[in-house]
């Protein structure tokens, strides 16, 4: 189970939360001259990484906000959560910290 | 190889079990494989077995990071069925379905393939509805199916609390489903294929490719570099990690998928029992235990850790169908990592990288088409293009929208 900490709310049980997958994927602009190559891409193909994994959230028992998370996928260890406004956090740091 | 037959056994036996053959060899690696088989798990070994056996290529290598059985293999819950909804989907695993009745004597090893019967419960008019709309086409596929009223459940399943939260309103049967030993499948494919001079690697971890002009030329190991003229990957949850060394990207998330077993009891529950609607699926092994599927979390993660609340969520229902087992200790829970698709079927399939083949995406039902996927990915090594029945599972589906949306391997069977 996961203590997350909401940028909005603070720190909660998991089960409050529901995940939805790679975070900063922009939707393409050009929609209407996208092939069905690219369209495929963009809504099915996922790097799925095992490592440092941005992705988004939802507090949806909580203040029901959208947000982002730093997690480690082959630990599960949080580094950070920003809000969709913020900067990506560099963590750089606590990820070597980690590793030693 | 020396066959196992009651004569052995019995020879074996009087000798205190001390002179059971090896039941495969741990070669060192050769320099060049005609094929290499990554991924030593039931699919991988399944592959490697049918192509020694009947495509002729003998010059074969599975390398496995772990060893034989410490895989999704081993961690599953035996599960095997074929009533799926679409044409494709039924056949593929009725395919595999046929390759289970006979596997034991084709394998010559016990893989305690047991026909019990698997039983889809429904609680709803939408859950009648949908098992009305597939048990017909099941059916029509030429796939047993019969739908069953409450009092037949009931005189089926004695223990069964009908009248429970969501009451039972009727069941979908299928008879030739059942469970089957997955250590057996893996050590079965594994004695078969290596009898038939197919070279099974152990702890043997997969740390790249070598590419050139967008073909695959050789495989660099933690055992050293590995040439081949063709590679198939069968790496279930990681297959994301073998495709970023290869340079592509995969329709894939991979995510913890829970199961847990009872202490042993005297046999109570003589059919696989399936749930979509509660959400709970439960048998009992040969060895006692009730074996009890959870669902998968909802984030991704490598962790081979699931959260607790799956736990809950599948001891719920299961307490509410068979209130006589709230009096049961669960002995073991565990994690596997399972690679989903978002149409929940699999991939088998050529990639943007010439001779290298991916078999993944079997998500969170794969352990019943392992003899099925293997036939059909070692015919499609083989011959160099996909076997009919494999090519509606190509990853181009998910760019041309050929979808194959498996509603009948969303939900909860495994």
């Amino acid at each position: 189970m996961l203590l997350i900490d909401c940028p909005w709310c603070g720190e909660r049980d998991q089960t409050e939360f529901s995940a939805h997958g790679e975070a900063h994927i922009a939707r393409p602009q050009n929609t209407a001259e996208l092939s069905d190559e690219e369209w495929g891409d963009y809504v099915f193909f996922r790097k799925n990484i095992k490592g440092i994994h941005y992705e988004r959230w939802v507090h949806d028992f909580g203040c029901r906000r959208w947000f982002n998370a730093i997690r480690d996928t082959a630990s599960d260890q949080i580094f950070a959560t920003y809000k969709p406004s913020d900067a990506v956090p560099d963590i750089t740091a606590a990820d070597k910290a980690s590793e030693s | 190889m020396k066959p196992y037959s009651l004569f052995s056994l019995l020879r074996n036996s009087v000798a205190y079990h001390q002179n059971w053959q090896q039941a495969w060899r741990s070669p060192e690696p050769q320099k060049h494989y005609d094929i290499v088989i990554i991924g030593g798990g039931g699919h991988g070994l399944a592959t490697a077995y049918y192509l020694a056996k009947e495509c002729g290529i003998r010059n074969v290598a599975v390398l496995e990071k772990g060893w034989i059985g410490g895989g999704n293999t081993g961690r599953n819950t035996t599960i095997v069925r074929s009533n799926y909804l679409l044409d494709e989907s039924a056949g593929i695993y009725e395919h595999s379905m046929k390759l289970w009745e006979g596997l034991s004597q084709d394998l010559n090893f016990n893989v305690m393939f047991s026909q019990r019967g698997l039983l889809h419960l429904a609680h709803s008019v939408h859950d009648m509805q949908e098992i009305g709309r597939r048990g017909n086409a099941i059916h029509l596929n030429g796939i047993d199916s019969e739908f069953l009223t409450p009092a037949q459940i009931k005189e089926m399943v004695p223990l069964i609390n009908l009248d429970c939260r969501y009451p039972i309103m009727g069941g979908l049967l299928q008879r030739r489903g059942g469970t089957a030993r997955h250590d057996a499948v893996a050590w079965g494919y594994a004695r078969a294929a290596d009898a038939l001079g197919v070279d099974i690697i152990q702890n043997c971890h997969v740390e790249g490719f070598d590419i050139q002009q967008n073909e695959v030329k050789a495989i660099r190991t933690s055992r050293g570099t590995i040439t081949a003229d063709k590679v198939g990957c069968v790496v279930a949850g990681h297959s994301s990690v073998l495709a970023e060394m290869a340079g592509f990207r995969l329709p894939l998330e991979s995510v913890p998928l829970q199961a847990l077993v009872s202490e042993p009891v005297k046999p109570v529950l003589d059919c696989v029992i399936m749930s979509n609607g509660i959400h709970v699926y439960v048998s009992q092994s040969d060895k006692g235990e009730l074996v009890v599927g959870a669902g998968s979390d909802a984030y991704n993660s490598y962790s081979q850790r699931g959260s607790f609340d799956q736990i809950e969520h599948v001891v719920g229902p299961l307490v509410e169908l068979f209130p006589i087992f709230s009096r049961l200790r669960m002995l073991r829970q565990w994690g596997g990592i399972v690679d989903v698709t978002v149409d929940r079927s699999p991939i088998l399939s050529k990639t943007p990288v010439n001779n290298l083949f991916f078999n993944c995406g079997w998500g969170t039902g794969g352990f019943k088409c392992t003899p099925g996927s293997g036939h059909l990915f070692a015919h499609s090594l083989a011959s160099g293009d996909m076997h009919p029945k494999a090519a509606p599972f190509s990853i181009n589906r998910f760019n041309t929208g050929a979808l194959v949306d498996e509603g009948a391997a969303a939900a909860v069977a495994h």
